[in-house]
């Protein structure tokens, strides 16, 4: 049998070889690990423009993706009432780089509705066609579920969209961020009626009716589903000051 | 005890006799971790979704299972009685972070897809088991090929599993479409449709079960244990 005395030796010897070892190895890394998420976040926000992308969007590399986000993609950050925030502002809020891709919807979720602020980023196609894409955030069945909008330039009509979730089931829930068909739907759908009321898109279970503001729900999953339509209303709801003075201009 | 006695023979420390082979071929068949022992299931339920994050999820057990049963033999000796699940935890846990953190600066999607389940390594029945009843008793070379052994016998199935689930359930495996319905597809067959329940967690039980029945039926060692 050890004594106390050598257990606790043994445990705190142990114990910091471990937290030295792990924590340069954490410490090394971070720079590639911060590289790899920046360009994952990159990489879903173009994914909802995808279809005006040149080439195969899926074999794209990390650096053309990082390429095209830095050449193509105008960054922007407004505050609830749709005016645009210096990159000042964004950093004393607490996102080092200031820029709309270090903002993290999750943290401004914690903050008093009016005091947010939201990212934008403007993409523009090589043939000069200008598409708006908000990022909306919300919750599934298990756990958040986000997206990034895309719109055309008349900030209308959606010319696509991604989502990603964190903990949804395979198969189920999962299937907004697996299945690239149910996804596509949103596409030439549009927010505001024809007498500019705001409608947001809905996702109907059992089939949309509606043409211009409805898509199919998901067989299996109607509380994700519902999660999704909520997090549209609502999230777009966000960027209406924005869109109001896109459209006057 | 019989066994003992052979060890006490002076070869040397990295000797492959039979002894060793066995340690990496048994718990391929005979002693499977999953189909025999009935361990690790929790995780070879819920990673057996798609064929890549399989073969990660094997590769990530076979080496924190190896070097955790090396670690604990080096130290077996100097172990404290009273604390030694608490430092075969520590062990573990480093392990799997090296693991985390590496997969992260590797391959992001893969860490995206995965990261619950990486840091779940942790509790895998198989690693902690390996440790108790074989390192803290074996010398560190042994005790590295049972770690391998187990791990790749975790592995295989994981993967015989996720490569049914996927082809099954998606049509395709590694991500190339084989199956389905439409001609971007390999293998076209029209109005075929994806079971969508082999996607789901309780096909892995059904597939498990029936992989544990045909094993069973194939070596005649494990007909009438129980």
């Amino acid at each position: 049998m050890h004594s106390t005395s050598s257990v606790i030796r043994f445990v705190l010897i142990m114990t910091s070889i471990v937290a030295v070892v792990l924590s340069f190895m954490a410490t090394s890394l971070k720079g590639i690990h911060d590289t790899n998420e920046a360009v994952y976040n990159k990489k879903a926000v173009l994914a909802a423009v995808k279809d005006h992308i040149e080439g195969d969007f899926a074999s794209l590399t990390d650096e053309q993706v990082a390429s095209i986000f830095d050449k193509q993609i105008e960054q922007k950050v407004i505050d609830m009432s749709g005016n645009f925030i210096a990159e000042a502002d964004v950093k004393s809020r607490g996102y080092k780089g200031g820029l709309a891709e270090h903002i993290d919807l999750a943290k401004e979720k914690k903050r008093e509705e009016s005091d947010r602020v939201l990212p934008i980023y403007i993409y523009t196609k090589s043939s000069g066609d200008k598409f708006y894409v908000f990022n909306v955030r919300g919750n599934g069945l298990w756990d958040e579920i986000w997206g990034n909008i895309a719109f055309a330039s008349d900030v209308n009509t959606i010319a696509g969209v991604s989502f990603d979730h964190k903990a949804e089931t395979p198969g189920l829930g999962a299937e907004i961020k697996d299945n690239k068909e149910w996804a596509s739907q949103f596409i030439g759908k549009k927010i505001f009626a024809t007498d500019g009321e705001y409608k947001s898109v809905d996702v109907i279970k059992g089939g949309a009716k509606d043409p211009v503001h409805e898509v199919d729900g998901i067989s299996g999953a109607t509380i994700t589903a519902d999660g999704v339509a909520e997090m549209m209303e609502r999230g777009l709801k966000y960027y209406q000051p924005f869109i109001n003075s896109v459209k006057k201009s | 005890m019989a066994e003992t006695t052979v060890i006490k023979k002076k070869e040397s420390t990295f000797a492959f006799g039979k002894k060793e082979r066995k340690l990496l071929v048994d718990p391929l068949n005979d002693n499977n971790p999953i189909t025999v022992q009935v361990l690790g299931i929790c995780s070879a339920l819920a990673v057996t979704t798609l064929l890549n994050k399989a073969i990660v999820m094997s590769i990530a057990v076979i080496f924190v299972c190896a070097f955790s049963n090396l670690i604990t033999s080096i130290l077996r000796k100097s172990i404290p009685k009273q604390v030694r699940m608490i430092v075969q935890l520590i062990i573990i846990a480093a392990l799997v972070t090296v693991v985390e953190l590496t997969l992260k600066a590797v391959d992001y999607n893969v860490y995206k897809e995965l990261s619950v389940f990486i840091g779940l390594i942790i509790t895998n029945c198989i690693v902690m088991g390996r440790l108790e009843a074989f390192a803290m008793a074996n010398d560190p070379w042994r005790s590295f090929l049972d770690g391998i052994g187990n791990g790749v016998g975790y592995g295989i199935i994981l993967i015989v599993v996720a490569a049914l689930r996927e082809l099954l359930g998606k049509g395709s495996l590694l991500g190339y479409k084989l199956l389905g319905p439409t001609s971007d597809y390999l293998l076209t067959i029209p109005g075929y449709a994806p079971n969508n329940l082999m996607v789901l967690f309780p096909s892995a039980m059904f597939v498990i079960g029936v992989l544990i029945w045909i094993h069973r039926s194939f070596n005649p060692k494990l007909v009438d244990i129980s």
